[in-house]
C-alpha cells in the first residue's frame, strides 16, 4: 500500500508545545486559561510553571473568554487553551468577543477527527471550525507539527494587532494517538 | 423527589437603584463589571462613568471578566454588580475565582428571585438556593446575604479593602422593573472608553 503519510521526526514531535510557549512568550502573552486536554499537557504544564504567566484553571471553557476580555481591559494578553468538545461551550460568549471586538486567541486541539477511540468526541469534531466560523471567528487548521508555532505566530499577531478572534485548531493526526498514560 | 418549595419572600426587599448608589457611594478608581439586564441599567442610571465596563449579554460572564480585569490590575478595586439569574448561568466561575484568591474583587448579587428581563419568572434563588452559599463553599473570603442598607455600606468598604481575598454580598432587593436607562448600544465604545479611561491604547 502507498502512503503519503508524512514522516515526523522525533524531534519536531516532542518539541511542538515549546514552541508554542517561546512564541507566546515573545508575544508578550500573561495569561493562560485552560480546560485541560491531553494533548495540551505539555503546554499547559510549562505556562503553570512560569511565574510570569497567570495561569487560571476553568470549570467550562467560556470562562476563558470572559477571563481574557478582562485582562484586556487592562491591557494584558492572554491565549485560551481547550480541545475541539470545548468549542461548543463557547458559542454564546462568543458574542462578547464580536460585539466588543475583543482580540481573542484560542489554540484548540482536535479530538474526534483522526484514529478517535470515543465516538461522542466526533459530532463536535465536525462542528468546530464551521461552528467557530459562524460566530466570527477566524480558524486555522494545522495538519502538520512544523507549521504549529508558525501559525499560532501569525495568529497572535492578527488577534492582538487586528483586534480579530483567532482560533488555531491543531489536528489529532498531528497529535498522534491518544496514550492513556499521557 | 419534590421539588423544593417556594421559599421567596422578596416583597420586603431593598430597593435597587437605593443598594446600587450605595454601593458606588464615593468611588474613586473603582472599576465596575455589570450583569446584562437591569444591573446595566441600575448602574447607568445611578453612577455613569468610563470605568463602567457594561454587558449587554454573554450571560453568565460578568464574574469572569471582573476576574480577569482583577487579577490584571493587582492595586486597583473591582466590583461586579450582577443579577440572581445571570450568576447563576456562570456558577462555576465561583470555583474558579475561588482558586485564584483575588485580593481586589468583590461581586455583589442583586437578588429578586426572579428573571426580571424576561416576565418575573422565579430563579433558583426563589427556590431556597443561596449564591453567598455557594461562594463560601468556593473558599470566598467573605460571603454572606444582606438583607438591610447600612449593610450595604459595611460591604462597600470591603469593597476597598483588598486584604484578604474574593468576597461576595447576595443582596435582597425587592422584585419590581425601574425605568429603563440605557448605556450606548454601541459595545465597541464601551470597550474603548474604558480602555481609555485606564489609559491604554484604544
Amino acid at each position: 500500500m502507498v502512503t503519503d503519510t508524512p514522516v515526523k521526526k522525533p524531534d519536531a514531535i516532542a518539541s511542538w508545545p515549546d514552541d508554542i510557549y517561546k512564541v507566546l512568550k515573545d508575544g508578550e502573552i500573561r495569561h493562560c486559561a485552560y480546560v485541560p486536554d491531553a494533548g495540551h499537557t505539555r503546554l499547559i504544564n510549562k505556562m503553570v510553571e512560569d511565574t510570569e504567566i497567570q495561569s487560571i484553571v476553568l470549570t467550562t471553557e467560556e470562562e476563558g473568554i470572559g477571563y481574557l476580555a478582562g485582562a484586556w481591559l487592562a491591557g494584558e494578553r492572554g491565549v485560551l487553551l481547550l480541545q475541539s468538545s470545548g468549542v461548543g461551550n463557547c458559542i454564546n460568549t462568543l458574542s462578547l468577543t464580536s460585539s466588543y471586538r475583543f482580540p481573542l486567541l484560542m489554540i484548540v486541539t482536535m479530538r474526534g477527527e483522526w484514529a478517535e477511540f470515543n465516538p461522542m468526541q466526533v459530532p463536535m469534531a465536525k462542528a468546530t471550525a464551521k461552528s467557530l466560523q459562524l460566530m466570527g471567528v477566524n480558524t486555522y487548521h494545522v495538519e502538520a507539527v512544523e507549521d504549529i508555532a508558525e501559525v499560532v505566530e501569525a495568529g497572535v499577531d492578527m488577534a492582538f494587532n487586528s483586534d480579530q478572534s483567532v482560533a488555531v485548531l491543531i489536528s489529532q493526526r498531528a497529535l498522534g494517538r491518544k496514550k492513556w498514560n499521557s | 423527589m419534590e421539588q423544593l418549595k417556594d421559599c421567596s419572600n422578596h416583597l420586603s426587599g431593598l430597593a435597587r437603584r437605593e443598594v446600587v448608589a450605595e454601593l458606588l457611594k464615593d468611588r474613586t478608581d473603582l472599576m465596575v463589571v455589570t450583569g446584562l439586564g437591569a444591573a446595566t441599567y441600575d448602574v447607568t442610571a445611578v453612577s455613569h462613568c468610563d470605568l463602567n465596563f457594561y454587558l449587554w449579554g454573554a450571560m453568565g460572564s460578568a464574574a469572569m471578566i471582573g476576574l480577569g480585569l482583577a487579577i490584571a490590575s493587582p492595586d486597583k478595586p473591582v466590583l461586579v454588580i450582577t443579577g440572581d439569574g445571570e450568576q447563576l448561568m456562570g456558577l462555576g466561575s465561583l470555583a474558579t475565582i475561588g482558586v485564584k484568591q483575588p485580593n481586589n474583587l468583590a461581586i455583589a448579587v442583586l437578588d429578586n428571585g426572579h428573571y426580571g428581563e424576561t416576565g418575573m419568572q422565579k430563579s433558583h434563588s426563589s427556590f431556597g438556593i443561596g449564591l453567598h452559599k455557594v461562594a463560601a463553599a468556593c473558599n470566598f473570603a467573605w460571603a454572606d446575604e444582606i438583607t438591610e442598607l447600612s449593610a450595604v455600606a459595611d460591604f462597600r468598604q470591603r469593597v476597598y479593602e483588598m486584604e484578604s481575598g474574593p468576597v461576595l454580598a447576595r443582596i435582597r432587593i425587592e422584585a419590581t422593573n425601574e425605568e429603563r436607562v440605557l448605556p450606548t448600544r454601541d459595545c465597541v465604545e464601551i470597550k474603548n472608553r474604558f480602555r481609555a479611561a485606564r489609559g491604554l491604547a484604544v
